[in-house]
């Protein structure tokens, strides 16, 4: 059992500054995300795409944002558990007990909720039953592409993962690959591969249509796909891939007892505190009058959280306010001073 | 000013005024209308606010930039007459605009 300060949950821009508040005011923290890498939606939903109203930034991309703030908080040790989603927030005498999906599991007095809109996770089938094949002959990412090898394999999507998985398991198994219109979005190259082993009949390509039905008992044996003209085709397959990207869903933070409305949690906003001592919710996901969901305001929001951290994690010290320009105490921790 | 309506997916009819300008996500949302999460906030980045637009408006209606059809295709059963809601402004020719909101954004 690892024991912290403060758990933070969600490594987007609200999660990482808030990571830099509590280390300057000497508290200990760690992250936990559900996404393999950190930045939350600037890194997953516009990496790309400029922003312009982080303050005395004129113009930024969510990856040089988050590159940024990674830079921010260099100077400081801050474990990451990535790839992990927290499943289980509990009392335990006056502290909280965390479990994560890995298993992992935190003692803290102190829970910061930074998580969006909830964690990313796989769109998926909008077909009856899929979700009985699920990780069995279903699946929304490839794990161990053995299992594929001399099999029929029907991939959906057109973005990169299922060209790319399109090619590289036409290599050991006879592929589908099932899109809904003529465009894809994946690299140029990568398309073009796809043509030509669709060309060699390596690849079986099918445009315009979409998944209706599935048929299988334990093991799926095949897929209706429909195309826009209601023409029905019937595929033999054993498994089936979709790549849909990732939807954000609140998940189990909805069973922590917390006063949750239209996804978003209700705090006060001396603190951000929840309805419950010790957790405290900041960001996108957090609910006030006059919330503005604004990469701004989680910064806002997580120092003051980080402020309130303190008095539980250090009960019988007083909370000294200092200034990074002045205070020998924060120069210190940033390492900018013996 | 446009009147639109919005049709949820139990089939229930409403109908708002909404202000030019603003999106049909946003008059959405701004009226409490079920349906439309609108997660990333009309950045054209999730695809939770898909609608499908009644046949004799889909024509009439701006063309997709680039970028709507790539995020449609993660919307949830997308068909001919999807579209983001957050992508269409509304303007006094879109007064009397029917979509249909989806079963679910995902």
């Amino acid at each position: 059992m690892k024991k912290t300060d403060a758990l933070i949950i969600g490594a987007g821009p609200t999660g990482l500054f808030t990571a830099h508040q509590l280390k300057l005011i000497g508290l200990d923290c760690e992250i936990v995300d559900n996404l393999d890498k950190i930045g939350g939606q600037c890194i997953e939903l516009y990496p790309d795409k400029p922003i312009y109203d982080i303050p005395a930034v004129p113009e930024c991309t969510g990856e040089e944002l988050t590159n940024n703030l990674i830079n921010q908080i260099k100077p400081f040790d801050i474990k990451f558990h990535l790839n992990e989603r927290v499943d289980e927030v509990k009392k335990e005498n006056d502290q909280w007990y965390v479990k994560t999906s890995n298993g992992t599991t935190f003692l803290t007095p102190n829970v910061i909720i930074a998580g969006g809109v909830g964690s990313f996770e796989p769109r998926k089938f909008p077909v009856k039953d899929c979700e009985k094949f699920e990780n069995k002959s279903i699946f929304y990412s490839v794990k161990n592409k053995k299992i594929f090898e001399g099999k029929i394999v029907t991939i959906f999507g057109g973005g990169d993962s299922a060209l790319d998985w399109a090619v590289e398991l036409s290599k050991n198994s006879k592929v589908n690959l099932v899109h809904r219109r003529e465009d894809f979005r994946g690299a140029q190259a990568t398309v073009n591969q796809v043509y030509e082993l669709a060309k060699e009949g390596k690849i079986d390509l099918l445009t315009k249509y979409q998944m209706t039905a599935i048929e299988g008992d334990q093991q799926l044996v095949g897929i209706d796909i429909k195309n826009d003209d209601e023409e029905v085709k019937n595929l033999k397959t054993d498994y089936a891939l979709g790549f849909f990207g990732l939807i954000m869903k609140l998940g189990p933070i909805a069973d922590w007892g917390l006063n949750i409305d239209k996804k978003t949690i209700s705090v006060d906003t001396e603190k951000f505190e929840t309805n419950q001592k010790g957790i405290y919710a900041i960001g996108d996901i957090c609910n006030y009058p006059g919330k503005l969901k604004l990469i701004l305001s989680g910064f806002h929001e997580g120092a003051l959280a980080a402020r309130a951290c303190f008095k539980l994690a250090r009960p019988n010290e007083k909370y000294r306010f200092e200034f990074t320009t002045t205070s020998s105490n924060l120069l210190k921790r940033l390492g900018k001073k013996e | 000013m446009a009147k639109i309506t919005y049709i949820t997916h139990d089939n229930k009819n409403h109908t708002i005024e909404v202000q030019n300008g603003l999106t049909v996500m946003e008059g959405a949302v701004q009226n409490d209308i079920p349906g439309i999460d609108a997660d990333c906030g009309g950045g054209m980045a999730c695809a939770t606010c898909h609608v499908y637009v009644k046949e004799e408006w889909f024509d009439k209606l701006p063309t997709k930039e680039d970028g709507e059809e790539d995020m449609l295709d993660m919307a949830f059963e997308p068909k001919k007459n999807s579209r983001l809601s957050c992508q269409l402004t509304v303007s006094d020719e879109l007064d009397g605009l029917i979509v249909n909101i989806p079963s679910k954004q995902g």
